[in-house]
Formats: C-alpha cells, structure tokens, sequence
C-alpha cells in the first residue's frame, strides 16, 4: 500500500463498487437495529457496533482520507462525549418525578416506535457512544501504527 | 440438544485448530468460525439480542485482528521445557474441572433456571415500561444503573487506547506533518 499514490489509495474497483451500493445498506440497518431496539432484538450497543463497521467498511475499501473527511476526528470524539452527557443528563432528569433512572416519559402503546418512555432515547446514546468509540479505537489501533512503517 | 453439542465439538475444534496452527491467517480466521459458532448457539438457546450483538462484534474483533496481524512478522515462542509445561497445564486443568465439578452440583440443572426475580420481571415488565423487548427494558430501565457504568467502562477503555495508541510525542520532529494532533 506505501507505493501507491494518494489518489488510488484503497482496494480494487470491484470492492469500491460494492462497498459503494452496500455501504449505506450497512448504515440505514444499523440505524433500524437501535431505534428499534425496545421492540425486537438488537438495542443501542448492537446498533451502534454496526454503525462503526459501515464506517470501517469505508475505510477499508476507500482508504483513510475518505472515510476521516465524512467522519472526521473531531465529531468522532465530539459522537463519544455526546453520547455520554445525553445518558447522564436522561438519568438526572429522572429527579423531575422522584428518583435517578426513572422513566418519566409516558409509555404509549406497546408494539409501536414512539413507545417505552426513555428507552429508545438510552439506546441512541448508547450507540452513539459505542459507533463513535470503536470507530476511535479502530483507528487508533490499525491506522496511526503503534510502530511507525519504516518503508514510507 | 444434538446441534447444541455439535456446535460445542465444532467450537472446541476451532480454538484448538487457532491455538496450533502456524499460519496467522488462518488462526484468525479459526477464532472468526469459534465466534460464529458461539452466536449460533446463542440463536438456539433463544438469546437473539445475545446472538446479534456476539455477531457483529466478532465481525470487528476479525477485521481489527486481520488489519493489525497481517504483514507482521510476530515472534513464535517455543520453549524446550514441553514436559514442565504439558504438566502445568494437565494440573492446572484438572484442579479446574474438579472445583467445577464441586460447584455445578449445586446450580439448578440446564433449562430448569431459578425464577425468582426474573419472572417478576417477565410478568410486569411490559406494564411497567412499555417495552415489548423484556432485554431493553431489563437493561434500561430495571438496571439502568449497571448500563452506566459499563458506559464509564467503555468511555474509560476508549481513553485510554486513544491516550497509549496517539502519535504525540512519539513521532520523530521531522515527519510532524504527517499526523499533527493526533487523537
């Protein structure tokens, strides 16, 4: 991959078109997996897990430049805090009806999408932090080398 | 139960296959078809929330282990001491199947578990939270607290691979250009 030029960086064209009709197949189904989390199985953690992998498919077939420039570091880590402060901040304002964690959003009818009262607002938190986390991780962990390359 | 132990030979066989295999590829790809195993027999013992979050997990622990084990010449240890180890092991295993042999007497036996809590949980569960999946409204709701510290724990592990795995401080100054901030 060192001997490449910056523009062809990346797969072969076989997996850039694929990656290009899958990948947001890949992210509108993460999408669906924790927003419906409190109806069928799935939930915040397994949603947010698949979120990352689109964005990891991305880097994987398109090089980093492209998949950091739709997903850059900054609103990575801004994903991860934010995910965070909405958890916390739901479970405070639980205080509003009597005590930490209540469910003080009103239940609706089971079975629909608008129901369950905080759940589906925790799932989106949790996936925020878990998608935006991993994804960090993935970076760090394979893209900026623990051990700098000593061919480029 | 017979796909349940198949399943279970076939786990075994992997992990052993990823344990002794020379090639790093291949042991990888042992560890994937271990973890595509367990999530099956996650769906059968009708865990689907378990399965799919086993599932696409193991998908990145597969492809953060291809991209970080590939192209990377890892030392093979290999002692000479094969008696002392074999030994160890042999013992170490022993005593582990015996103090387990001891302590799954008294559990209740497979698919008979106890219900003390649990059926409270499944009898009001959907009264009380509106949630028609009893794992969501178990995790969030009854033991939200719980979530939140394995949030903290998460937020924490993130931290802290961004805090070791950054370029700060390790780059040489002549290639500064290269990753400015790091992360």
């Amino acid at each position: 991959m060192g001997s490449k030029s910056k523009n062809e960086q990346g797969m072969t064209l076989i997996v850039k078109t694929i990656t290009r009709l899958t990948v947001g197949l890949i992210l509108l189904y993460g999408i669906y997996i924790l927003s419906h989390g409190h109806v069928s199985p799935g939930g915040g953690f397994a949603g947010g897990v698949i979120i990352a992998l689109s964005f990891i498919h991305l880097m994987l077939a398109y090089g980093k430049e492209v998949a950091l420039k739709r997903l850059p570091k900054g609103v990575t880590s801004f994903f991860e805090s934010m995910g965070a402060i909405i958890f916390l901040s739901i479970a405070l304002l639980g205080f509003t009806g009597g005590y930490f964690f209540l469910n003080f959003i009103s239940k609706g009818e089971p079975f629909r999408l608008f129901s369950a009262g905080i759940i589906p607002i925790l799932n989106i938190a949790i996936s925020l932090k878990v998608g935006a986390g991993l994804f960090a991780i993935f970076v760090a962990l394979v893209l900026l080398k623990l051990f700098p390359p000593e061919d480029d | 139960m017979f796909e349940l132990y198949f399943l279970l030979i076939f786990m075994i066989i992997g992990a052993v296959i990823a344990i002794e295999i020379k090639d790093l590829l291949s042991s990888v790809i042992a560890v994937g078809a271990v973890g595509l195993g367990l999530s099956i027999v996650f769906l059968i013992l009708k865990a689907p929330d378990v399965a799919i979050t086993q599932l696409v997990v193991e998908i990145l622990c597969l492809i953060i282990l291809i991209r970080a084990t590939l192209k990377k010449d890892l030392p093979f240890s290999t002692t000479g001491r094969w008696f002392l180890n074999t030994l160890i092991t042999v013992l170490f295993i022993a005593s582990f199947l015996f103090v387990s042999w001891k302590a799954l007497r008294d559990l209740p036996e497979f698919g008979n578990p106890l219900m003390r809590v649990a059926s409270a949980y499944l009898r009001d569960g959907l009264l009380q939270t509106g949630s028609t999946n009893i794992v969501a409204s178990v995790i969030l709701d009854y033991r939200a607290y719980d979530t939140l510290g394995e949030a903290t724990v998460l937020f924490t592990a993130v931290i802290g691979v961004l805090a070791v795995a950054r370029l700060i401080g390790r780059k040489k100054p002549e290639d500064k250009d290269v990753e400015e901030d790091g992360f």
